[in-house]
């Protein structure tokens, strides 16, 4: 009888502290910060400059969020996950959001019990090779040894294409990228794989970029995206629609420099003013203030602009838009309807 | 009758289970079980209410499902189509390789280091005593990056070792230091090799029994047969001679340059290699340590006598010091192999693909089964350390001193 009733209080304890646990949201403002998972650091999506503060493409993500929820780029944690920590420091709760250059997978989906709240970046898998080593196409890689991170979407890729090209490998395991680098310079590894994304940041980084090149080859997608817990789904739909406003507003032609002038009276363009609260209150329906969309933008451009800040051609990494133009710039970014 | 000589029983008295000395300590068992059950219970009870919350169960299928990834070093067979199973298996393999080769190098180091540090002669009892504090006093994951960061960026590449390259292979063009690990040949096992094996492990129970009887021939007759060549010679011989006799049954596979790498040959890898290496270097200084303190703990007493008896110096340590000092190094030598297969875990910092980077890792992160994975790993531990202080106390028991 006692015992039932100890396990009873317990029970109920366990419960209210679930129940109490329930919304990301109201974690997030209580604490009066966002937690961010990123790389440990890959530069152009995430590593912090030389004072010390996050840069990048990823983060830049975390920053909208972080902007419409407390008006605040700045009020984020930054937390460095590798690629194999990442899906437990976020399961966990140690981070409320994860922006990490993780692909789109159906597994993550549904038997890791995560949802992609958007794709940030349409990539795909590519291979690294030293110039001198004469090597042009991947066809020609059997045999090589071949650097890749552990607890990634890409050693499965790496084993299924050579595997369908009935070839063989020699695979070293690496956990950052910044060791993967440093093996790859030595020459433990003939060939370095990840994302192509991945690999143009990483030879930015090299003192030689010249002396490399990418293979034309691609042998994956990896659509790379914002990622959060499955089961908070008003969560979800805060970083899926964010991530929206950054589309939408390159759409049409809101940035950073134009969105306060714009916010400031109502457009002729309704969709504009419901985007940035000048007409009815989207915000309210995701729990934020009414001018959330303008606070994401102000935080550090559209996506047009973030891309090209720190990615794009006139950057070190120097990608190209691609896939990730606009829909009617012929690409795949398309900002679903603010209505 | 019989009641009147019993003194009256006093009743019992709730307050004598805290004041009653008889009764205090069931009291504090009970409530300290008490608490150690409900805190066992908050933690499942805190476990399965979370994994709900996340809409995870526990169910242990993932094991049989393909695991598809690769793994550089496999003992054996492994394709990205095998089981997580299969890949935990492999893991399990390399761990079991690294620290029984460990344990093996770290005992002889460590006793030669012991020995060696109680040494008459000035400057190698320093020179050991350098070795212990050094690698006693620095942390393994340390010594392991150094090496492995040596085997890497100090050695040159496969292809260094082309035709007018700047590196070339040692010992007659059969072994190859690379910046992808060492190059050895490798024996090929044709027909009628199992019949050599055969033969020399005959031999060398024909050695163990030479050994034996010399032994027994010198505590009972006292006539000392020399010992150690006849046995090398017993172990040896007919294995070479039964070589010839069938026809050179075992070759060897060499090494050569092949494409991007070596082919043939047996690769051994740096990862393996930096860390065998660390891990006996790093745990031969303890059990140099332990050997010293064994050997300082035999009583001076005993090799006077040895000496007065006219025994030789070296006869002295193998015949009177060392099976006295095993006494008192055994147990503690089974803690430093129970700390160096568990230091083996540190593989993850040079990508070496033992338990914990394959079931640990990969598996763990490919699936999304930590708890499940966590818990199989633990159990693996806990079961090749008991494994491992099992057998060594049965041979502790073996030789303490038998008192009659
Ligand atoms: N997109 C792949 C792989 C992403 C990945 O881990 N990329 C590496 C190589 S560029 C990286 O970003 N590393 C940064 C780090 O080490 O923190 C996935 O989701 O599994």
């Amino acid at each position: 009888m006692k015992k039932s009733l100890f396990f009873g209080a317990l029970t109920v304890a366990t419960l209210i502290g679930a129940a109490a646990h329930a919304s990301t949201l109201d974690d997030v403002k209580a604490r009066g910060k966002l937690n961010c998972g990123v790389t440990t650091g890959l530069v152009g999506f995430a590593a912090p400059d030389a004072n010390g503060v996050w840069q990048g493409f990823d983060v830049a993500v975390c920053r909208a969020v972080a902007a419409a929820i407390f008006g605040d780029p700045m009020a984020v944690n930054f937390v460095p996950t590798t690629g194999a920590t990442r899906f437990t420091a976020l399961a966990s709760g140690e981070v409320d959001l994860l922006s990490r250059v993780t692909t789109w997978t159906f597994t993550r989906d549904t038997d890791l019990k995560f949802d992609f709240a958007a794709v940030a970046y349409y990539d795909g898998q590519g291979f690294m090779v030293p110039k001198s080593l004469g090597v042009t196409s991947a066809k020609d890689l059997d045999g090589a040894t071949i650097c890749i991170q552990t607890g990634t979407t890409t050693e499965l890729n790496l084993a299924d294409y050579f595997r369908a090209n009935n070839m063989s490998y020699e695979p070293v395991p690496i956990e950052t990228n910044a060791e993967g680098q440093q093996q790859f310079l030595a020459g433990a590894c003939d060939v370095y794989t990840t994302d192509a994304s991945g690999l143009a940041a990483t030879r930015a980084a090299f003192e030689h970029p010249g002396d490399y090149i990418i293979l034309p080859e691609i042998i994956s997608k990896e659509p790379l995206g914002p990622v959060v817990r499955h089961g908070d789904n008003d969560w979800g739909d805060l970083v899926r629609w964010t991530f929206y406003a950054l589309v939408a507003a390159e759409e049409y032609g809101i940035t950073s420099a134009n969105v306060d002038e714009m916010a400031a009276a109502p457009t002729q363009n309704p969709e504009i003013n419901r985007i940035l609260g000048t007409e009815g209150d989207l915000g309210a329906m995701i729990g934020l203030d009414k001018d959330w969309a303008v606070k994401a933008i102000k935080a550090g451009g559209n996506y047009g602009e973030i891309f090209e800040k720190n990615i794009g051609e006139n950057t070190p990494v120097g990608l190209a838009r691609g896939l990730n133009a606009q829909w009617k710039q012929g690409g795949l970014q398309y900002a679903m309807p603010f209505r | 009758m019989t009641s009147t000589t019993e003194a009256p029983k006093p009743a019992f008295r709730l307050s004598q289970l805290i004041y009653d000395s008889r009764y205090r300590s069931i009291t504090i068992q009970v409530v300290a079980m008490i608490l150690f059950f409900a805190g066992f219970a908050w933690l499942i009870e805190n476990t399965v209410s979370n994994l709900r919350a996340l809409g995870k169960d526990f169910d242990f299928g993932f094991l049989w499902n393909r695991s598809g990834y690769d793994i550089n070093q496999h003992l054996i067979p492994y394709t990205n189509n095998s089981t997580h199973a299969r890949a935990a298996l492999v893991g399990i393999l390399n761990t079991l390789l690294v620290s029984f080769i460990g344990c093996l190098t770290a005992t002889v180091i460590g006793v030669l280091a012991g020995v060696l540090r109680l040494s008459k002669n000035w400057l190698v009892s320093r020179l050991m005593a350098v070795y212990v504090e050094g690698f006693r006093n620095v942390p393994l994951l340390l010594w392991i990056v150094l090496i492995f960061a040596i085997m890497t960026e100090a050695t040159p590449q496969p292809r260094d070792f082309r035709e007018g390259g700047s590196a070339a292979m040692l010992l007659w063009h059969s072994v190859a230091i690379s910046n992808r690990g060492v190059f050895i040949p490798a024996p090929i096992w044709g027909a009628g090799s199992g019949i050599l094996v055969g033969i020399f492990v005959l031999s060398l129970v024909a050695a163990w029994y030479y050994r034996r009887y010399a032994r027994k021939l010198l505590f009972d007759t006292g006539r000392l047969l020399p010992m150690v060549w006849p046995a090398i010679l017993i172990a040896i011989v007919p294995t070479v001679l039964f070589y010839f006799i069938l026809g050179r049954p075992v070759t060897l596979d060499y090494p050569t340059l092949g494409g991007f790498n070596f082919k043939g040959g047996l690769q051994i890898r740096n990862s393996l290699i930096a860390l065998w290496v660390a891990l006996s270097v790093y745990t031969g200084a303890f059990i140099a340590e332990i050997v010293r303190s064994g050997i300082l703990a035999v009583s001076k007493g005993q090799s006077e006598a040895a000496f007065a008896l006219g025994l030789r110096p070296n006869r002295t340590m193998s015949l009177v010091i060392l099976p006295q000092a095993m006494r008192v190094i055994i147990p503690p030598l089974i803690s430093q192999f129970l700390n160096l297969t568990k230091n083996s875990s540190l593989a993850i910092a040079v990508g070496y693909m033992d338990v914990r980077a394959t079931l640990g890792g990969i598996t763990i992160n490919q699936t999304g089964r930590e708890l499940e994975g966590m818990l199989l790993l633990g159990l693996f531990y806990l079961v090749l350390s008991l494994l491992i202080s099992g057998v060594m106390n049965i041979y502790n028991n073996r030789i303490k001193l038998k008192e009659r």
